[in-house]
């Protein structure tokens, strides 16, 4: 993305964004509320419209994409609750790819594996808790095949012990070279997974570097605090 | 709740109206023991055939007009959901009986001027009235309705490819369903009570044929106290009905 910026009403929520994030990279973004880092992810899910600026994927516009080609995980995990989990991760593919119902199944039964709950296939998602949620919700994503998965931060709604399990199936699909942007304050998972970390504040990328390099010797003063603040507790 | 209400309030009608009038209360004109006051019963309950009739009909189109007069309030553009708020709040506005006797008497004309010779029964003209008068309200049950679910499943539903309509058939209304069925029951049972509105176009409904006992008998207390229990009994097995629906539908929501 280019010369991104948007305003709600006279608030601009983004200033002036340049992103460019490879094929297989995987970015944490990172920063105080407010700073627009979910607005970032939230455009280049197509969940909101943006006033200046160009955003492209894999040299195409954004509307161009075969639907489903980003995927994207939300804080509140928003599974279908009248649906079971199987129905879940196959409505995408039956009813947008046009997939028969048994290579869906087949599908969403794979991916289920994969994040590690296939005995939950016919449960509804209000059987689930929190972790097994949002694990349905990235077996969901993945379902379309994308090409990019966001993350709006994940396990935020999540009780402490159920925020490894999900950083696990994450950290999987990271090892398997899929490319992520990712915007969390799990700064253990950025450390692990990350290739670049960038710091929002105020509508801006403030900061954007490697890991270690980051960690260490943060440039900015805004960063530093961030950083002495969440590592601390 | 309504229906507690209506059976309190006819209770207590029922009650005074008998006490009242011990000297003059004459249970012969539907006293079923003799045949006089068994013919006067049985002419009075055919009356449930339209009743019902004219009430699911009416109910029915209601609910398909209701659907498609509240999908454009979600469309994007201002211009588009237009439509929705003029029709709500024109068709709010209009009282019933005005409605009918336009349908009614009107309707024919209009069609007639525009070449088109019909001409409309009691029954529909019943119906119609009723349909188009409810839509309204049904159209705005359909619309909090659809609100009431959450914009996150809108949103996830777009990230995984479905278009707006495909969202909204998959989705949505799948979800909207379960907050809309308890206030178009409602809605229905208000439908049973103002059917007694086509008794003034001559349809022989309940009320219509109660009214004519009384023209014959001369007893309006007993004939209309009966009237209004067989509007009781009618609403009573609705709310039985719609209870259990309720009831069902909560336990599939928590399976």
């Amino acid at each position: 993305m280019t010369g991104v910026s948007k305003w709600y009403d006279d608030f601009q929520v983004l200033r002036d964004i340049s992103l460019t994030v490879e094929v297989g990279e995987k970015l944490v973004i990172c920063g105080p509320s407010g700073s627009g880092k979910s607005t970032v992810v939230r455009l280049l899910a197509g969940l909101e419209t943006h006033q200046q600026g160009d955003i492209h994927l894999q040299g195409g516009v954004m509307d161009a994409q075969r639907p489903g080609d980003i995927g994207m995980v939300f804080q509140s995990f928003n599974l279908f609750p009248h649906l079971s989990v199987l129905d879940n991760l196959t409505l995408g593919p039956v009813k947008a790819l046009g997939l028969s119902r048994a290579e869906a199944e087949e599908r969403a039964r794979a991916y289920l594996d994969r994040v590690r709950i296939p005995e939950q296939a016919e449960k509804r998602p209000a059987q689930l808790s929190g972790g097994q949620q949002q694990r349905v919700a990235i077996a969901r994503a993945l379902c379309m095949e994308p090409k990019l998965m966001l993350f709006d931060e994940p396990t935020s709604a999540l009780d402490p012990e159920m925020i490894a399990e999900v950083l696990e199936v994450m950290e999987d699909l990271a090892a398997d070279g899929m490319t992520m942007i990712c915007v969390t304050h799990e700064m253990g998972f950025a450390r692990r997974v990350a290739d670049r970390i960038a710091f929002m504040d105020a509508g801006e990328i403030v900061e954007i570097g490697a890991p270690e390099q980051v960690f260490k010797a943060p440039e900015s003063e805004r960063f530093a605090l961030f950083l002495d603040k969440i590592l601390k507790h | 709740m309504t229906f507690r209400t209506i059976a309190l309030l006819s209770s207590v009608l029922l009650l005074t109206a008998c006490s009242a009038a011990p000297g003059t209360w004459g249970w012969y004109v539907i006293d079923p023991t003799t045949d006089n006051g068994w013919t006067n019963i049985r002419f009075l309950i055919r009356g449930f055939t339209s009743t019902i009739q004219i009430s699911v009909l009416a109910a029915v189109a209601s609910i398909i007009i209701g659907l498609l007069v509240a999908l454009p309030a979600f469309a994007q553009n201002r211009w588009l959901r237009l439509p929705n708020r003029i029709y709500v709040e024109f068709i709010r506005a209009i009282p019933l009986l005005p409605m009918l006797f336009w349908v009614f008497y009107g309707l024919p004309v209009v069609m007639r001027g525009m070449g088109i010779s019909i001409s409309i029964d009691p029954f529909w003209g019943a119906v119609i009235t009723l349909a188009l008068s409810d839509s309204a309200f049904t159209a705005e049950i359909f619309r909090a309705g659809i609100q009431s679910v959450p914009r996150g499943q809108a949103e996830a539903a777009q990230t995984i490819g479905l278009s707006r309509a495909k969202a909204m058939r998959y989705v949505i209304l799948p979800q909207a369903v379960r907050r809309i069925l308890p206030p178009l029951a409602n809605q229905f049972i208000y439908i049973v009570k103002m059917s007694a509105f086509a008794s003034v176009i001559g349809m022989q409904e309940l009320t219509r044929r109660a009214n004519e006992l009384v023209v014959t008998e001369y007893r309006p207390l007993e004939i209309y106290t009966l009237l209004i229990l067989e509007y009781l009994v009618l609403v009573l097995i609705i709310s039985a009905g719609v209870r259990w629906l309720e009831r069902r539908m909560g336990a599939d929501e928590s399976r």
